[in-house]
């Protein structure tokens, strides 16, 4: 009776004991899941995909063979692939400055003035999108931007009907209603994406202490240049991690410009068409790497250019 | 409340407060203050934490606006300027060095904003860092730097402005006590050579008689006096300059009676009594006090004696240790003692 309950807390004990004098065999421990995860899962599965952008498919057999050659690249260089690639960056990139442009003022608002209920507010009505589905969303512009939809319904009550069909009959952007154009792809990418170029961007600005912008004010610069000269560079690493996300989002996605859009293909569908229906697994691959190598380029400039230099 | 000085004034004062609050909400963070700064002055503002001393470096610096009042500098009217348009720098509490740029930037900031061109820049850049004896680190980013390397950074950047006036804001309170005093004395010297009114918010009542020409004591929200070192710490105008410059000992009613013969309230420095023999004859011209040692705190350079007088109330005293040995003055403990001093050291205290 009186050694039992004492041998159980030694054991722990002595399991405790065992660890705390080992703190590499405790940090090995808890770090091989992880690391076997992002070995294995993340970069196992990237890397089975640039060896299987190597390969080609054999047009005849329809079968891939399996031997290194750059015959997909030249595939993934022709004309109407291109077409796709330069598509899917314009688009990226003009999703990613709309985001950029819209979500700095917020993230602004929110960082320096807001007081914290306001904050609490806003933080809420800018994640709670977040928290339905991103299928559901989608559809659910479909029919925002529908010809007999809201969009074109409030438009007309403003008597601004004859602004939305010039713009829709603008070449590249435009189609025949804003849920088969360009352009609604474009909004509705604005709208997915928006969330997770406020929310770094808000934090890097809340970083930036108060006496900073006190000292440049200091210094003699007007609002303006101390927005220019301290506010924009520290922020910065924000709006370039806030840039990754909206410009590899919208490079990857396949939903959006499926559901909304003119049917023109964007880098994910004609990812998914190659690998399902047509079985073109290496081609597939290789426009997957596409991607990928221009995130690399566009980190490698955001260094280049200093954006990481005050983290 | 406020002790005016006598001083010549001639010339405008660099700064002029007339009768400025500055109010946040229910709190008067400065409650009427009124103060002339002198050009070329070096100029403190002591006080504890939130006694709006910071508060009125933020209202000359534009960081804030006063309430009430106006501020003058050199005889102009600046409440409703904004920073960028007077003629002051600040060196702040935390530095405040922008992290993305190089030391140099960082120094050159004020004149990149101004458009003086670079060669020059680059060439006032570098007297900078001579003078605050950081010669070559122009390279350099800030988060390489030791704490007191930032600090002499700080400065040179508000220096290479020219500014009429230097605002620091408690800036040496994050150095080791070493690197502070050696700070004190270089700041002085600084100070000396540019001949920059500077104005220097601390808490440190040390700092501020080291290194002031004057001195404002702050208490919650207003100036308690105004003086030079040597008159606030020899002539504290209020109980609480006596007790917040330096450590004294303040005497009131019976016991006040029984040494001076009026009740009236009276402060002491510890360091101006002598501890002698108990019934030892007093000479003209002194006050005496009888009592029992209660403690001893031997401090190195000094030992710290508490004494229980008969007459109820204890004082503080400090001596030298210039013979006695730590074995000496422990000895000392319990032992009944007469306290003995010059009447001209007793301040009489107003209130």
């Amino acid at each position: 009776m009186a050694t039992k309950p004492s041998t159980q807390p030694n054991l722990w004990r002595q399991i405790s004991t065992f660890f705390y004098l080992r703190p590499t065999l405790s940090f090995v421990l808890l770090l091989a899941p992880p690391l076997l995860w992002l070995g294995v899962v993340y970069l196992g599965s990237l890397f089975a995909l640039l060896i299987q952008s190597f390969f080609r498919l054999d047009d005849y057999s329809g079968k891939v063979v399996r031997e290194f050659t750059l015959a997909t690249y030249e595939q993934l260089l022709t004309r109407a692939n291109l077409d796709i690639i330069t598509r899917t960056a314009s688009m990226a990139a003009t999703v990613t400055l709309a985001c950029g442009l819209l979500a700095f003022p917020l993230g602004y608002y929110i960082a320096r003035f807001a007081s914290p209920r306001t904050k609490g507010f806003l933080f809420l009505a800018v994640l709670l999108p977040l928290w339905s589905s991103y299928l559901v969303r989608v559809y659910s512009w479909k029919l925002i931007l529908a010809k007999e939809g809201i969009v074109s319904w409030f438009l007309a009550q403003l008597g601004l009907s004859g602004v939305l069909e010039t713009l829709l009959k603008l070449p590249v952007i435009g189609g025949p209603s804003l849920s088969f154009s360009s352009m609604g792809m474009f909004f509705v990418f604005v709208y997915v994406w928006l969330p997770y170029m406020i929310l770094p961007i808000q934090a890097a600005l809340e970083r930036i202490p108060n006496s900073l912008l006190e000292a440049s004010s200091d210094l003699g610069a007007r609002p303006g240049e101390t927005f220019r000269n301290v506010v924009l560079p520290l922020a910065f690493p924000g709006v370039v991690a806030g840039s990754i996300f909206t410009f590899s989002l919208t490079l990857g996605d396949y939903i959006i410009p499926s559901v909304i859009g003119n049917s023109s293909y964007f880098i994910g569908a004609a990812v998914l068409s190659h690998q399902g229906t047509s079985g073109n697994i290496p081609l597939a691959a290789a426009f997957t790497v596409v991607p990928v190598v221009i995130m690399g380029i566009y980190l490698f400039t955001a260094r280049k250019l200093g954006a990481f230099d005050a983290l | 409340m406020l002790n005016t000085v006598t001083h010549p004034t001639t010339t405008t004062p660099a700064v002029r407060f007339s009768s400025v609050s500055k109010h946040f909400g229910e709190v008067k963070a400065v409650d009427n203050v009124s103060a002339d700064i002198l050009d070329g002055e070096f100029f403190s503002m002591l006080g504890p934490s939130g006694s709006g001393k910071t508060t009125c470096l933020r209202l000359i610096a534009g960081f804030e606006m006063p309430t009430l009042g106006s501020i003058q500098l050199h005889g102009q009217e600046v409440s409703g300027r904004p920073p960028y348009e007077r003629d002051v720098n600040t060196v702040f509490q935390d530095y405040a060095l922008f992290p993305h740029m190089s030391v140099g930037e960082n120094i050159a900031y004020g004149l990149m904003i101004k458009k003086v061109p670079k060669a020059e820049r680059e060439k006032r850049v570098e007297e900078m860092l001579e003078l605050v004896r950081l010669p070559g680190m122009s390279k350099r980013r800030p988060s390489q730097l030791s704490g007191g390397q930032r600090q002499r950074v700080a400065l040179a950047r508000a220096l290479i402005n020219r500014p009429r006036v230097l605002l620091l804001d408690e800036p040496l309170g994050a150095l080791d006590l070493k690197l502070r005093q050696q700070m004190q004395i270089e700041l002085k010297a600084i100070q000396e050579r540019v001949g920059i009114t500077f104005i220097f918010v601390t808490h440190d009542q040390e700092e501020a008689l080291t290194m002031s020409d004057r001195i404002a004591v702050f208490n919650h929200g207003r100036i308690e006096q105004v003086g030079s070192p040597s008159e606030i710490y020899e002539h504290p105008a209020t109980a609480f300059v006596a007790g917040f410059v330096g450590v004294s000992n303040l005497i009131t009613g019976e016991a006040a009676k029984a040494i001076t013969g009026s009740p009236d309230t009276f402060s002491i420095r510890p360091e101006k009594i002598h501890i002698r023999d108990a019934g030892i004859r007093v000479e003209d011209g002194e006050c005496w006090a009888d009592g029992r040692i209660r403690d001893v705190i031997y401090l190195g350079v000094n030992t710290r004696y508490l004494v229980e007088l008969n007459s109820g109330s204890d004082l503080a005293v400090v001596q030298q240790n210039l013979e006695s040995t730590s074995m000496d003055v422990l000895a000392a403990r319990g032992r009944e003692a007469r306290l003995v001093w010059r009447r001209e050291h007793n301040r009489r205290i107003g209130n």
